[in-house]
Formats: structure tokens, C-alpha cells, sequence
């Protein structure tokens, strides 16, 4: 009895993931250091070190950075990973992200009458224009049968060139070409993280990422939408026979997928960390890194969490290492062969297979 | 008349790397392999054909210098593209994950190496390849203008790809066992033929035109690679889906989309347009605007390959 139960541990399912993402992490960090060896032996080991020590390595601050980091790369990936269950690919998590970032900074310099509700408001408003974002490619998608990722990747550059605009007639800092500073009480409070964490720039944010994961997690897994969403992105047909509305989930899925974004956009922004919106030609980056950490975390909420604090570990380690003479872009390189690892997951459970047959036969 | 051909030539130079890019694309996806790394296979076949370039520059120059960077970038995409056929066939992975790694990893990895080659990022590069009157046809009138002037060598090399790849891939037996592999590849297989092979084939054609066409990008628009190509491969994906999937139509898309583009950079040297005096992003919102709306009416039924994305399993015939 007791030898079934482990044996049946061992092959479960989640233990073949849990194995095959540790080994794909290691990989890729192996990877990493090779290249690092390559490009400079000597700094080598010290470069790496400071990659895998991230926000460790200079203490509380270190941390709170991390953490920072962590807050608008976990709602972009919660929100590529949302779109994910429903069998969308919520490729226009940028452009999502950046109109919430404008709408928030927006609210931040101009409303000024608020009070103690500004920063609220703020990232309200963020939500909300996230949620129209993300509802033009699913009513497209629903009712038109247009492609989601066509309409996303369009929905990205308009959104980045509406902001460029409304940026440059309303609130435009000329001499450097970014948006002007927002009120301080449009900045998310610290309660006290910010301290804590030897005066970073962690606040609320934080709080309110890791309460998106949870809300987000008794979405998909204790409720009857989030039931129907599952479905309906592993089998549209059959839902479609079950009464299921599949049109309307769609439709909902995006809008929730594009208000998590936009809410990631205004935290990255009305924190107080001297971080502007910069008026150029460029898609936001957070919104494909959102991608990288919803296929880390597997689309699972709990691990997007996870998978966004690790990546934002690297990332501020990468900012370390160039202390040793290396461009911080090492850090993408080490993520990109820990998600291409990961897809090679059939390896390691074919290797796993393997082990246990040459177990088995050794039993005999 | 003057601004007619200005738009014209113009148009070229944003059309043809799309059009190249999303018939690569077309290649890997009537194969059955989802294929949403072209922007990487870009990026690295931008790099290696640049590098190529920046370093020959001294020793050599002109049309010969072109076509063997041309060459290069082919090659690099299609080393490049390797990796997403085996995670994908060999591996039966999700697609969009490979896809998205490579992605990632081109610019980083870019990046990367020419700081370690140059010491800088920015690799610089000499334009000696632009063709201010091709001899006899440029001094046709109106289509000399048009399309015989202030034009690359890679414009006539991207319109004799396509026209191969269209060729190939709806006359020629290959074309047909593809298409049947991403439509059905049981049945494909029950008639012998092999999926993973043909797959593969698939997925290297697209590496091929794809590390092409991040070249044929770089080249008439700029003499500085910074490890990007402007989100030209999404856009690829783009009119290649706005082209369902079908050689002709992805003509039209990319033709459609560069015109808008073109109208959206150069619009200050268009009368009627200046006239309107619209702020300048205004102008660069219009192709995409445009796009989503003609998409609008076109996509009721799409025609994408019916096995795309599912990798091929024997077992489940």
C-alpha cells in the first residue's frame, strides 16, 4: 500500500512538471553561465553570483526592489495567463499596459481636487481603460471572428501611438521627453513596505498584485465562470453543446485579461520611483516579459506569482552584474532558454520513463 | 507626379520585408507549426547580414557584398529556426512557448554579442547598395520611375521569392504534401508521406525568408543595426493572418499595409495630406486602424490551416 502511494508521487503529474520546470530553470541558468564564460572567464563566477543573488545581495533594499519590479510583470502575467485558460493569446498586454500607465498619469498630474482617494482613482481609471483595450480584440474575436493576436498586435502600436499623443498635448515634459511628474497623492501609498524594506520603492503595490493572484485564483478554480472560461479554451465546440456562451466569455475573458494589464501599468508608474513614460516609438516591454511570465508559471496563478518574483530577481541581479563588465541583456538570455527548456518538458519526462523501466525490469 | 513615385519606391521598402516574412510564415503554418518567432528569425538574420556587412565593408562593396550578406541572414534564420522545429515536432511543445522563447532571446542574445564583438550595440554600417536608375528599364517612362529608380537590389530579390514560394507551394507536389500536413496530416501520412520531414521543411523555409527579410528591413531604411526590426515580424504575423494564410492575399495585405505605412512616415511630402495638418501620430496610428477595420470584414470565415499548433501524433490517427 505504502510503496503504491509513493510510486504514484513519483509519476503524478505535478511532480513531472515540478521536476521538468526545476531542470529547465537549471538549464537555463546554465546556459547563462557558459555564455558568460565565453564572453570573459575571469569575471565570470562573480557575474553570475550576482545574477543569482538578485535583490539579496544589497539587503532589505535589495529586496524591496525586487519586489517592485515583481508588481507590474505579475498582473501583465496574470493577465496573459487569464486570456491563456480561455484559449486566447493575449499578445496586447503592452498596449493594455501602457493606456492604463497613460489614463493613471494622466489622473495623477491633472486631478488634482482629490485628496486621498487620487491614488484610487487612479488606478481605477487604469482598470477601466485596460478593460476597453482588451475589449475591442475580444468583441472583434467573438462577434467577428477576427484573430485575437492580429487584433492585440494592432491594438499595441495604437495604443502606443494614442498615448505618444495625448501625452504630447497634455501632459508633456519637453525638455526630457517624457511625461511630467504626477502628484504625490496620486502615488500608491508605502503602508509602511517602503520603509520596511529599506526605503525602496515597494509599496501597496505589491499587496494589491499578490490580492489580484488570489482573486484571479478563486476566479478560475471555485466559481462556474471560471469553469465555463476553462472549458471554453479546451473545447470551444463542446461548451458550445453544454449551453455555455462562449461568445460572452470571450468577450469577458479579454476585458478582465486587459484591466489586470492596465492596472500593472498604473502601479509600475504612480509609485513615487521616479519612473516616467518615455515618448518614443517603442512598445512597452512589459507586456511581452507579462508572457514570458505567464509560460513560466504555466497559467496558473500562483505560479505567475512566483514566476514574476523570479524573474524580477534575475532582473535586478542582471543590473548588478554589470558592475562586471556584462550587459545586463544576459539576464533575457537566461529566461528565454529557461522558457524554450521548459516547452522541451516531453524530454525529461520520456528520461523519467525511462529511469523507472529500467527500474522496474531490475525488480523482475 | 513626383511624390506619386516617391510613395511608390517608398512603398517597397516597408512591403517587401513583410511580404517575405509573412510568406515564411504562411510556409511554417500550412505545415501545421504556429510559427510566432519570425520576429526573433529576424532579428538574427538582420544581425549576422549586417555584422557581415560592417566587417566586409573595407574589402568589398555594391550588389556582390549584398548577396552574399543576403545569403548569410537566409542561413542564420534557418539555424535559427531549427530550434523551434525540434522543440515543436521532435518535442510536440506548445508552439506559442518556443515561439515566444526565441522571440525573447534574439534581441538579448544580439544585444549581447555585438557588445562583446564591438564593444558598443549599435553596429554601423555603410550604404553602398542603392541603385539610383536601373540601366535601360529606369529610363521607361512612368514605370521606370516607379519601380526601376532609387531602389535595392533586395526589392527585386524579395518579388523573385515570392514569386517561387507562391509557385511551390500550390503547384509543385511539395507545395501540396505541406499544405496537406496542415490540414491533415493523418491522412497525409496514411499516403506515405512524412510529416515530420515535411514540418521540418516548413519551419526551415520559414527561418529562410524570415532571417531575408530582417535584412531586406535594415538595409533601405537605415546604416545602423540596433538589435531591433520595429516589430516588422508581429506585423508579418499580422498580414500574413490578415492574408489568410493564401499566397495572393498576403500580397494584397502586405501591399495594403505598406501603402498605409508610407503614407503614415512620408505624409509631410504629400500636399493633401500635409493639408490636414493632423499631429504626426495621428498619421502613424492610420495603418493600424485601417488594418482592423478591413479585417473586420473579411474575417468571417478564416481560413487558417485546420491542423496548425496540434502537434502530429501517430498514435492518435
Amino acid at each position: 500500500m505504502n510503496k503504491k502511494n509513493t510510486e504514484s508521487f513519483w509519476t503524478s503529474e505535478g511532480f513531472m512538471n515540478f521536476v521538468s520546470a526545476i531542470l529547465a530553470i537549471v538549464a537555463g541558468l546554465l546556459i547563462g553561465f557558459i555564455l558568460l564564460l565565453v564572453s570573459d572567464s575571469a569575471n565570470a563566477a562573480e557575474g553570475f553570483s550576482a545574477i543569482l543573488q538578485g535583490g539579496f545581495s544589497s539587503g532589505m533594499n535589495g529586496i524591496g526592489k525586487t519586489l517592485y519590479i515583481a508588481t507590474p510583470i505579475i498582473l501583465t502575467g496574470l493577465s496573459v495567463g487569464f486570456a491563456f485558460k480561455t484559449g486566447l493569446f493575449n499578445i496586447g498586454a503592452s498596449g493594455q499596459f501602457t493606456a492604463g500607465a497613460f489614463v493613471a498619469i494622466y489622473i495623477g498630474v491633472k486631478w488634482t481636487g482629490l485628496g486621498g482617494a487620487h491614488w484610487i482613482v487612479g488606478l481605477l481609471a487604469a482598470v477601466l481603460i485596460g478593460a476597453i483595450f482588451g475589449l475591442i480584440p475580444g468583441l472583434l474575436k467573438a462577434y467577428f471572428n477576427v484573430n485575437e493576436v492580429i487584433t492585440c498586435i494592432m491594438m499595441n502600436y495604437i495604443g502606443m501611438y494614442a498615448t505618444n499623443l495625448l501625452i504630447r498635448k497634455n501632459i508633456y515634459d519637453q525638455v526630457r521627453n517624457r511625461t511630467m511628474a504626477v502628484k504625490s497623492t496620486a502615488d500608491v501609498p508605502s503602508a509602511g513596505i517602503g520603509e520596511f524594506f529599506g526605503n525602496s520603492s515597494a509599496n501597496l503595490g505589491i499587496v494589491i498584485a499578490i490580492i489580484a493572484v488570489i482573486v484571479v485564483y478563486v476566479v478560475l478554480n471555485k466559481t462556474t465562470f471560471g469553469y465555463e472560461l476553462k472549458a471554453c479554451g479546451k473545447n470551444k465546440e463542446a461548451t458550445k453543446y453544454a449551453g455555455i456562451n462562449s461568445k460572452r466569455d470571450i468577450v469577458l475573458s479579454m476585458v478582465i485579461a486587459g484591466a489586470l494589464s492596465g492596472l500593472g501599468g498604473a502601479l509600475l508608474y504612480l509609485s513615487g520611483s521616479g519612473k516616467f513614460i518615455q515618448v518614443v516609438d517603442v512598445i512597452a516591454n512589459e507586456g511581452f516579459t507579462g508572457i514570458s511570465v505567464a509560460l513560466l508559471g504555466m497559467s496558473n496563478p500562483i505560479g505567475v506569482l512566483f514566476a514574476g518574483l523570479f524573474i524580477a530577481h534575475i532582473t535586478v541581479g542582471g543590473g548588478n552584474m554589470q558592475l562586471c563588465g556584462y550587459p545586463p541583456e544576459v539576464v533575457d538570455i537566461i529566461t528565454a532558454s529557461i522558457i524554450y527548456c521548459g516547452a522541451l518538458s516531453l524530454l525529461i519526462k520520456l528520461f523519467i520513463n525511462k529511469v523507472k523501466m529500467a527500474r522496474k525490469k531490475g525488480d523482475k | 507626379m513626383d511624390v506619386f513615385y516617391f510613395v511608390v519606391q517608398q512603398t517597397m521598402f516597408f512591403a517587401i520585408p513583410l511580404l517575405l516574412v509573412a510568406i515564411g510564415g504562411m510556409y511554417a503554418e500550412r505545415s501545421g507549426v504556429i510559427n510566432i518567432a519570425l520576429e526573433g528569425i529576424m532579428v538574427m538574420g538582420a544581425f549576422t547580414g549586417i555584422l557581415f556587412i560592417s566587417e566586409m565593408g573595407d574589402s568589398m562593396s555594391g550588389q556582390g557584398l549584398l548577396i552574399l550578406a543576403i545569403l548569410i541572414a537566409g542561413v542564420t534564420g534557418i539555424v535559427f529556426s531549427l530550434l523551434h522545429a525540434f522543440a515543436s515536432i521532435n518535442m510536440k511543445a506548445d508552439q506559442t512557448i518556443s515561439g515566444t522563447a526565441l522571440n525573447l532571446f534574439a534581441p538579448a542574445f544580439v544585444i549581447f554579442a555585438a557588445r562583446m564583438i564591438n564593444g558598443v550595440q549599435q553596429i554601423p554600417f555603410e550604404d553602398t547598395f542603392r541603385i539610383p536608375s536601373v540601366p535601360v528599364l529606369g529610363s521607361i517612362p512612368v514605370l521606370g520611375d516607379m519601380f526601376f529608380k532609387n531602389t535595392y537590389l533586395t526589392t527585386y530579390v524579395g518579388i523573385l521569392l515570392y514569386i517561387i514560394a507562391a509557385f511551390v507551394i500550390s503547384k509543385t507536389k511539395f507545395g501540396l504534401r505541406l499544405r496537406a500536413c496542415g490540414e491533415h496530416p493523418g491522412a497525409a501520412d496514411s499516403v506515405g508521406v512524412n510529416v515530420g520531414k515535411i514540418r521540418y521543411a516548413g519551419v526551415i523555409i520559414s527561418g529562410f525568408l524570415g532571417g531575408v527579410g530582417g535584412l531586406v528591413f535594415v538595409v533601405p531604411t537605415s546604416t545602423n543595426f540596433n538589435a531591433t526590426v520595429a516589430g516588422y515580424g508581429f506585423l508579418a504575423l499580422a498580414v500574413m493572418i490578415f492574408g489568410q494564410w493564401r499566397s495572393g492575399k498576403i500580397l494584397g495585405a502586405a501591399f495594403f499595409f505598406g501603402v498605409m505605412k508610407t503614407m503614415a512616415s512620408a505624409y509631410t511630402s504629400v500636399p493633401f495630406l500635409k493639408g490636414l495638418g493632423l499631429p504626426n501620430d495621428v498619421y502613424k496610428m492610420i495603418p493600424y486602424i485601417a488594418t482592423l477595420i478591413v479585417l473586420v470584414f473579411t474575417s468571417k470565415s478564416s481560413q487558417a490551416p485546420r491542423a496548425e499548433g496540434i502537434p502530429y501524433d501517430k498514435g492518435a490517427r
